[in-house]
């Protein structure tokens, strides 16, 4: 009795939790709407099923209970009616299957006016390439790839020096037009996923794989890595900015070649040593740094990192936070640097400055912070050299009460969360693993203790 | 009126094969440790099984502390958590589910109800035992090596699992993959064991066709395991190579954090390919005993014959044959040829047709039956109302363009839960109530288990049904947090957080289930040898529990099938497999006037 009742309530709230819950597929945002058709017909056929034989059931529960001197009917089978349950099964299921083979020869049919371009996953981020003029994306292969070539182009092909390469987790899309994308991994399993597109497709290294879809709206999108590709496979995101086609093609425009990119002098350290001077006044001549005027040290931090801290600076991307009240002041350095060659040249400098370890300002036990830098770890490597190859500065070494500063920006988002800052992000979702400021303080006196 | 009984012969043929010999322990030890009956073997396997899965259940629970209250519980960090996840997975599939069913069920209840003394090869059996103990110990000894034990997910899809940037990527990985290796050793032999009892040790009168579906289930998922736990064999021992050896089966030319290795012309693909089809027919390794059990517990309980009986055990072949060629629809957002989607989104969906089937005969039976009430059939009905759910995802995913936006996301989440983790579990628990009166004499307590039942069926839908929603929504699966996602409403949150509750709650349930397990051991109510009125051969020992040989001087002989419940002019409303027929029908009416 009570569960023939549980059985009908249960189906009656699976269906009205079907419509009236807030949570279902998002508007979508390219041509893909025959996905969502094909799923309200599954939905339809199932939900069918799913009300009848439960309901059925239910009846059996109730009706068939059993009573002080009923007995069992005694049918060992039917062979009429097992038939008719088998072709009408058979009809439900060609009924969702027939549609669902149609759409996917569409999907794996690309039409031939479908713009090409490449996302590329290495953990835990994303770039892409856009074929130059030539409209063909030129050869690539890993033994190319390094921190001046991260995309593996083979500099000997000509159809790959007009390339354009996009060296940020977001890319641009022109709406209402066609894209192929094609998609190649350098590391482990990735996967291209944006939730709105409906559009899905694993990258897996040592081939290239392809989806294709038209952006249907402008507006920006989240993507996702949806293939487990390691410890910060959860921060693994892009973004997807569809905009009108002249917007798209001056975006583009911003991003050098291929070509270009190799061509590109290294940072002249001579002609940073001037430069270097308005800083040293906060940083120290050796770039040592200088906790009471809340400048950090500089020497031996990796060149680009510091290339992109600058450029941020000088952007907006980073120190515009109303609350980053030492930011600020940076952003206004960072003004008088006048161009990329400039900051170039300062970091070159910078890198021909001595390295000594910062001093440590923490008394907090180490030993708690370990377990904590494990994830860390996986980034900015197990004796926290940092590398280029992951995005992950070096802190071994650097100044503590810095780190623990910046870890509490990232954690309240005051930095990190600025739209031009696309690495960002993924360090605020690190940081917030981080519960409270003895945490922060532990885990980076564990640092301290690196050599 | 002139009665003809569905399936009954008063002639039995001879016995072809003489009496065993059974080697007869003198020790405790003998008996119950270094033991060759396959009831001790079976009853050694569950509660390993059970205890293992203890261990998988508090996992999953942390895990859901995490994503029902993100950064509250700070111990759980991005690497455990994965390790988490992983582990769990592993342990419910291989080490709890398969081996419980397979190990535990397959070993009591095979001898027992085909009516044999014991397995056909006892000593094997005992060993495949200890060889899956080490196994446990193996995997469990990886929560504590340097690393800890392998994070890249229950798939352990290279090149992640064996690269630095994944959780236990050394110890971890190696452990999980020799563990897996010798769990399948272990299992080969047992699971030869099954098949060839089966085969071969039926007693006089016990054709294929008059076996219980609980025997066909098993008997035909250890044919899917013998078939397909090669493939995840060779897998693991290609992957633990690449690992140690720095062969390059599954791995390419890569960069690994800027790091050129030395790997060069491997295929993480081939890989996804070997662990999917040991994958796809495991599904159905964990399903067919639970469908084959279930179906007698529904007959017994609605004391009713299974409805279509022949085309129930049709269908558990066709589902068998059919699991092994379905595998890639795991795999049609991997990279693969995309074409290959055409093929296997339409071998899945033939696959719901006898699936179907089955759930329409286990309905059919409750239909016009005299339905028991009992603990074993309200966790059978259960099953059939969330294995008709997870069923129907699964056409969702199977059908390639529809698991296009679902694929990777909650919804397959929810699904595989719904479909292999609590139907089949709903399954076990009926069993245990059902045959726990068989193993230890005594009955469970009915007012333990109903509470213990309404908790974990109406906890495990509100667990799952809002989960499918989640992945319409776009989150995705093996996230540690979705911070800093535009799509993703707010109210997602408070839904993940009534899933943790919910779950928590079930979680402790169980605790409930333990308690009874070992309370009725000693207090329950004695069962007598027939609590349930039921027809098979272990309801008919002269003893219970039955001793060492099972039927005491005599083999029984079958005169008919297992499905004799309310047979019109029977005395009773049973009529064990064993009981010889009246010479005719006016012998058996006259019997009962």
């Amino acid at each position: 009795m009570i569960l023939a009742v549980a059985l009908v309530l249960l189906v009656v709230g699976s269906v009205l939790f079907h419509f009236l819950s807030p949570w279902y597929f998002t508007p979508i945002a390219s041509n893909w709407g025959m996905i969502d058709d094909t799923v309200s017909i599954t939905f339809w056929v199932t939900g069918f099923v799913f009300v009848a034989v439960n309901l059925f059931m239910a009846y059996c529960v109730l009706r068939y209970r059993h009573k002080r001197g009923s007995r069992a009917a005694y049918e060992p089978e039917n062979k009429k009616l097992e038939g008719w349950l088998i072709g009408l099964t058979t009809l439900g299921i060609v009924a969702m299957l027939a549609p669902g083979l149609l759409v996917w020869a569409k999907f794996v049919d690309v039409p031939k006016d479908a713009a090409v371009f490449e996302a590329v996953g290495r953990q835990w981020y994303w770039n892409y390439r856009f074929p130059g003029k030539d409209g063909v994306l030129g050869a690539v292969d890993a033994r190319f790839v390094s921190d001046k070539n991260p995309l593996g182009v083979n500099p000997d092909d000509p159809f790959g020096r007009d390339d354009v390469l996009i060296t940020s987790p977001e890319v641009h899309l022109p709406v209402g037009k066609p894209v192929k994308a094609l998609l190649r991994s350098l590391d482990v399993l990735h996967d291209f996923a944006v939730p709105q597109f409906r559009v899905k497709m694993d990258l897996v290294p040592g081939l290239v794989t392809y989806a294709w879809f038209t952006p249907t709206r402008t507006g920006t999108f989240d993507m996702l890595c949806e293939e487990l590709c390691g410890t910060a496979h959860f921060t693994m995101r892009g973004k997807v900015v569809v905009e009108e086609e002249h917007k798209f093609r001056e975006w583009l425009s911003s991003y050098p070649t291929f070509a270009q990119s190799l061509a590109r002098p290294a940072g002249d350290a001579g002609a940073g040593k001037p430069l270097y001077a308005t800083c040293a006044g906060c940083h120290g001549a050796q770039g040592e740094g200088n906790p009471a005027l809340n400048a950090p040290k500089l020497s031996g931090q990796g060149d680009w990192y510091l290339k992109r801290q600058l450029t941020y600076f000088k952007s907006g991307a980073r120190g515009a936070h109303e609350q980053d009240v030492y930011g600020k002041q940076m952003a206004a350095m960072a003004a008088t640097l006048a161009d990329e060659t400039a900051i170039d040249n300062v970091v070159a400098y910078i890198g021909t400055l001595p390295d000594a370890p910062a001093p440590g300002t923490l008394k907090n036990d180490a030993a708690e912070g370990r377990n904590r830098y494990v994830t860390c770890g996986t980034c900015h490597g197990r004796n926290g050299r940092g590398t280029q190859a992951t995005n992950a500065p070096r802190l071994a070494g650097m100044s503590d009460w810095y780190m623990v500063r910046q870890l509490a920006n990232f954690k309240q988002r005051i930095r990190g969360a600025h739209p031009k800052d696309p690495y960002g992000p993924q360090m605020v979702s690190m940081a917030e693993i981080l519960p409270d400021d003895k945490a922060i303080a532990d885990v980076v006196a564990y640092i301290n203790t690196f050599k | 009126m002139s009665y003809v009984a569905h399936d009954e012969s008063v002639f039995v043929r001879p016995a072809e094969v003489g009496e065993m010999e059974l080697y007869h322990p003198k020790t405790f030890i003998g008996k119950y440790i270094w033991s060759q009956d396959a009831k001790v073997i079976g009853v050694q396997y569950s509660i390993t099984a059970i205890a293992v899965g203890l261990v998988a259940l508090v996992l999953s629970g942390i895990m859901r502390l995490q994503l029902g209250f993100p950064h509250v519980f700070s111990f759980i960090n991005p690497s455990n958590y994965l390790q988490f996840v992983t582990m769990h997975g592993m342990i419910m599939v291989v080490y709890l589910l398969t081996a419980l069913f397979l190990g535990g069920f397959g070993n009591y209840l095979i001898p027992l109800m085909v009516g044999a003394r014991d397995m056909v090869f006892p000593y094997v059996n005992m060993i495949s035992y200890w060889v899956y103990l080490f196994a446990v110990l193996l995997l469990m000894a990886s929560f504590f090596v340097p690393g800890g034990s392998t994070g890249a997910g229950w798939t352990l899809y290279p090149p992640q699992a064996i690269l630095d940037g994944t959780p236990g990527a050394n110890w971890g990985i190696i452990l999980m993959l020799v563990s897996l290796a010798f769990f399948i050793i272990g299992f080969t032999m047992g699971g030869l064991n099954y098949v060839v009892t089966v085969l071969q040790a039926r007693t006089r009168g016990m054709t294929m066709m008059r076996l219980p579906l609980t025997v066909w289930g098993i008997f035909m998922a250890t044919i899917l395991a013998l078939l397909a736990f090669p493939a995840l064999f060779v897998s693991a021992i290609m992957m633990a190579l690449d690992q140690m050896l720095g062969t390059s089966f599954f791995m390419p030319a890569l960069i690994s954090k800027g790091q050129h290795l030395d790997y060069n012309g491997g295929s993480p693909v081939l890989f996804q390919h070997l662990f999917w089809f040991f994958g796809h027919p495991e599904v159905y390794i964990v399903a067919l005993p639970a469908f084959g059990i279930v179906s007698d517990l529904i007959s017994v309980h609605a004391r009713k014959n299974i409805f279509g009986y022949r085309m129930m055990v049709w269908a558990i072949l066709a589902i068998g044959g059919l699991s092994f060629i379905v595998w890639a629809h795991h795999m049609y957002v991997s990279g693969m040829n995309p074409y290959f989607g055409f093929f296997f989104a339409t071998t899945t969906l033939i696959i719901a047709v006898p699936t179907a089937l089955k759930v329409y005969n286990w309905v059919l039976t409750l239909w016009r039956g005299d339905i028991r009430f009992n603990v074993p059939m309200l966790f059978a009905i259960g099953f059939i109302f969330t294995f008709i759910n997870g069923g129907l995802t699964g056409l969702f995913l199977g059908n390639v363009t529809v698991d296009l936006p679902l694929s990777d996301t909650m919804f397959v989440v929810a699904h595989f839960h719904m479909v292999m983790a609590v139907s089949p579990i709903l399954v076990i628990f009926g069993a245990i109530y059902h045959w726990y009166p068989k193993v230890t004499g005594r009955m469970l307590d009915d007012t333990m288990g109903k509470f213990h039942f309404w908790v974990t069926f109406l906890g495990t839908y509100a667990i799952y049904y809002p989960m499918h929603y989640l992945g319409f929504l776009g989150v995705p699966r093996r996230y540690y947090a979705v911070t800093g996602t535009d799509f993703i409403p707010e109210s997602a949150q408070s839904l993940n957080a009534g899933i943790t509750v919910a779950t928590l709650v079930v979680g402790s349930v169980q605790l409930l289930f333990l308690f009874n397990l070992v309370w009725s051991y000693f207090r329950g109510r004695p069962s007598g040898d027939n609590p349930w009125g039921a027809t098979t051969l272990e309801w008919q020992t002269p003893h219970t529990p039955p001793k060492h040989g099972n039927f005491g001087a005599e083999l029984p002989v079958v005169y008919r099938w297992a499905y004799d419940y309310s047979v019109p002019g029977a005395e009773k409303d049973f009529i064990p497999q064993n009981q010889p027929p009246a010479r005719t029908a006016e012998d058996a009416v006259d019997a009962t006037s």
